[in-house]
């Protein structure tokens, strides 16, 4: 545990250089809407990064998180728009239909011994798919009639605290991660979660039923990913399904990585996955801010994520 | 006997909060077989991995042909002829017999391709699999071998290297008698060709055997060196652990009671065609004998829901039970504490408090949350108990010494409370005044009623803890021996296939 929690620090030292850096050069980067809208992305990156991290630390991958962020994201638009369904049976509706898509990428996993890369790269190709079927590879969105005040107070809102407009995305992400750090860090599940990643083996000789174990944290990452779908379909309020969401699934193993996830599993911890996603997006905004060409945007993370593995 | 080639110079080496050596002096010379014993934790595997490059010592001078250097590399132990036997094997699961003996060193065919060579790899492989007289193919995975297989591996890669020194850190740990006998062969053969062997080993008959030289290692420092004629086993404990050991065998308190576990007609995947039949009662400890591939660690298994049963039934206190999964067989107080520590009993990364709540992580939690207090309690309290070497509970397992992480994997069963206890060797490098601390518990669990089955390979555990002993051959039973009966012939004319 101690180690861990020094690389969370170096992670934060990191951040805090990186951010320095940004502000000497371009001081806008401290303007309170600046810090406002990257909170605002770190919120939603970082549920589904969360989301993730549950699954990368039994020791598999889910590769289809940007695919279902499409396919719920646009189902979700289509029910509270076109259907007229009442929005909070549009939640319960959406973050079941996650659920699901997670237990089924479980069993998969768990039962039939497929590798969860392959599992979860059809899963990619297929939802998709199946996004762009859904909408006819229309843009789905908001009609200017349509408005769900309280729905996007929720999702899209922000509150002012001492002067500062905070994003709820960061509100639902500091909920999401509490309760993932005591699942993950305190409970008997989060133990069991790690020792499968760590040595199935041993585990199943522990008596871990390790096949439920798995299913579970796959059920937890496609719930958990539903729910960032809800939040970004209201801040972007219109997808394209065949871009939305595209490579969200590699910021989020990104994001992981960096926040000491081992993709062998039984590593990681949510305090660094949280502070994986804040390095991400204050890179996102560096691109922007230092005039980099924004076609550069991916070499520089890629080349900062390689750095911070490296000083590992 | 007077070429000294390799010499070891006050070496230390010292861990946060252990002092794994405290200026060790050693030294080996041409053809000496040396036996290096002590105490689980007393600095063997330390010492071995600085001679095998892989640990640098704090202190000292290593002198290798008169040449002094502070440490070594592992290329440069190579180079020196020193071939290594590591005590945690380190196989390659994917790939076969042949593959991991000469990784890295594979016969190429010519051009630029490289491609391994495999006929040659084949005929090279062969001459060390005649040599052991192992009972499997070059061409098996390594995964589908027993942990004895995997050990015969590891000693085959060592002895493929042409070593001038060999060291071998508890080769035998998981070997029966007639395996070891085989090795033991082996090393005379190694010394007869002017090849150095330092062998480690708990079971101190075998250093009497073939030693030259015995030295004796307490707390990081040598506390005695016995020249050949010098060498017995009561000689050396008294040098390990500072008093007399007495004799194995303690009887039950009681005579034994009923039938707790009843396996009838049992098939496993490796003997599908075999039938095993055998009870084991309240209050008693079945010795379960045989060699090397018997079937013994296939029935357990079995058993504990591991494996799958091909056919057969088990019975607990006389009721048929179905036990898929081994949290089934732990629901019902049946438990198995396996031969293969680093595979299956341990996360090495874990901590020690960590490792022995696992099976039973949810008494130590208040609603769904884990009390770290109550881990370590109980960790301090089996600490003391079966007197694992450590500083601390919350240190990772895979620090520990081999024999104190054998120790934490018997503390996890422990912990809890059994009806059937499955021992797969359960002092597997475990020293012998440990050994002696747990057999006094195991009687004391059976004497409270607890029903044990101790697969051993072991000959002087089987004969002097069991109550009875099954023998298995080929996976069949090959017969049942009560204590008037026991002894070192009979068991292993059972477990050749014979009658006695
Ligand atoms: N990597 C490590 N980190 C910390 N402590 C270590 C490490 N390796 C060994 N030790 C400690 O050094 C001491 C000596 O260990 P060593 O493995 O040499 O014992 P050993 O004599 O081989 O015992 P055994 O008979 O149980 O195999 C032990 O107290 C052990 O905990
Ligand atoms: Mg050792």
């Amino acid at each position: 545990m101690n180690a861990l929690q020094k690389k969370d620090l170096s992670l934060l030292v990191l951040i805090i250089v990186v951010g320095t850096v940004v502000a000497l050069i371009n001081p806008r980067f401290l303007l309170v809407g600046n810090i406002s809208n990257t909170a605002n992305q770190v919120g939603l990156f970082g549920v589904f990064s969360i989301a993730e991290a549950f699954v990368i630390i039994t020791g598999g991958i889910e590769l289809s998180v940007g695919s279902v962020i499409a396919l719920l994201g646009v189902v979700f638009i289509d029910l509270i728009v076109n259907h007229g369904i009442n929005w909070i049976a549009a939640c319960a509706f959406v973050i079941a239909g996650g659920l699901a898509i997670g237990a089924v990428h479980g069993l998969l996993v768990s039962r039939m011994h497929i590798q969860p890369f392959v599992v979860t790269l059809c899963g990619l190709l297929i939802y998709r798919g199946v996004a762009r079927y859904y909408t006819e590879d229309a843009t789905a969105g908001f009609g200017f009639s349509s408005s769900f005040p309280t729905l996007e107070w929720m999702t899209a809102g922000r509150t002012n605290i001492l002067n500062f407009p905070l994003p709820h995305s960061v509100v639902v992400l500091f909920v999401v991660g509490a309760v993932a750090w005591v699942v993950l860090h305190r409970s008997v599940f989060g133990r069991y979660l790690y020792a499968v990643g760590k040595n199935e083996e041993a585990a199943r000789y522990s008596g871990i039923r390790s096949g439920r174990i798995v299913v579970s944290a796959y059920v937890i990452c496609g719930g958990l990913t539903a729910l960032a779908a809800i939040l970004i379909a209201m801040y972007t309020r219109s997808i394209s399904p065949a871009v939305h969401g595209s490579f969200y699934e590699l910021y989020a193993i990104a994001a992981a990585v960096l926040g000491g996830c081992s993709l062998r599993g039984g590593e990681g911890s949510i305090m660094g996955v949280v502070l994986g996603t804040i390095l991400l997006q204050v890179l996102q905004n560096l691109v922007n801010l230092l005039g980099i060409p924004s076609s550069l945007n991916f070499a520089v993370m890629g080349t900062v994520i390689l750095i911070g593995v490296l000083a590992d | 006997m007077s070429e000294r080639f390799l010499e070891l110079i006050d070496i230390s080496k010292i861990y946060p909060g252990v002092t794994a050596l405290d200026r060790v002096s050693f030294s080996v010379s041409r053809g000496e077989v040396i036996g290096l014993v002590g105490e689980n934790g007393a600095g063997k595997s330390t010492l071995m991995r600085v001679l095998g490059g892989v640990t640098e010592p704090s202190g000292g001078t290593i002198r290798i042909d008169g040449v002094a250097r502070a440490s070594l590399t592992v290329a440069e132990a190579i180079k020196a002829g020193i071939a290594f036997v590591h005590q945690e094997l380190n196989l390659f699961d994917n790939l076969d017999v042949a593959g991991n003996i000469f990784i890295g060193r594979e016969p190429l065919h010519a051009g630029p391709l490289k491609l391994i060579d495999r006929k040659r790899l084949r005929a090279q492989v062969r001459p060390l699999l005649e040599r052991l007289a192992v009972d499997f193919e070059a061409d098996r995975l390594v995964a589908e071998l027993s942990l004895a297989q995997r050990q015969l591996v590891e000693i085959m890669k060592a002895l493929s290297l042409d070593a001038r020194l060999v060291i071998m850190d508890e080769p035998t740990s998981s070997l029966t008698l007639t395996e070891t006998d085989r090795l033991l062969q082996v090393i005379d053969g190694l010394k007869a060709q002017g090849v150095s062997v330092i062998f480690i080993t708990h079971r101190l008959n075998e250093v009497k055997r073939c030693a030259d030289r015995a030295v004796v290692l307490r707390d990081g420092r040598v506390v005695g060196a016995l020249a050949r004629e010098a060498i017995a086993p009561a000689t050396l404990i008294r040098l390990m652990i500072g008093r007399d050991l007495k004799s194995l065998y303690i009887p039950p308190a009681s005579p034994p009671g009923d039938r707790v576990l009843d396996i009838v007609e049992v098939r496993t995947a490796t003997y599908p065609d075999r039938a095993v039949s055998l009870s084991v009662r309240r209050g008693e400890i079945l010795g379960l004998a045989g060699l090397v591939g018997s079937g013994r660690t296939e029935l357990a298994r079995a058993v504990f829901g591991i494996d799958p049963l091909r056919g057969g039934s088990i019975r607990l206190e006389g009721e048929p039970i179905r036990i898929a999964e081994p949290s089934a067989a732990i629901e019902r107080g049946i438990y198995l504490v396996p031969e293969d520590r680093k595979r299956s009993g341990l996360l090495l990364d874990f901590s020690i408090a960590e490792n022995i709540s696992l099976p039973d992580l949810a008494s130590y939690a208040r609603g769904m949350l884990v009390q770290t207090a109550a881990e370590v309690q109980n960790a301090r309290r089996q600490r003391e108990r079966l007197n694992i070497r450590t500083p601390d509970v919350m240190t990772a397992v895979g620090t520990l010494s081999g024999g104190n992480q054998q120790k934490v994997v018997l503390a996890k069963w422990l912990s809890m409370r059994p009806r059937l206890l499955i021992f797969d060797e359960p002092t597997r490098g475990i020293d012998v005044g440990a050994k002696q601390d747990i057999y006094q518990l195991l009687r004391r669990l059976a004497d409270a009623g607890v029903a044990i089955l101790m697969i051993s390979s072991d000959m002087e555990e089987v004969i002097g803890v069991s109550d009875r002993i099954a023998v298995m051959h080929e996976g069949a039973i090959s017969g049942f021996l009560e204590r008037n009966q026991f002894s070192e012939h009979n068991v292993l004319e059972l477990a050749v296939g014979h009658t006695v």
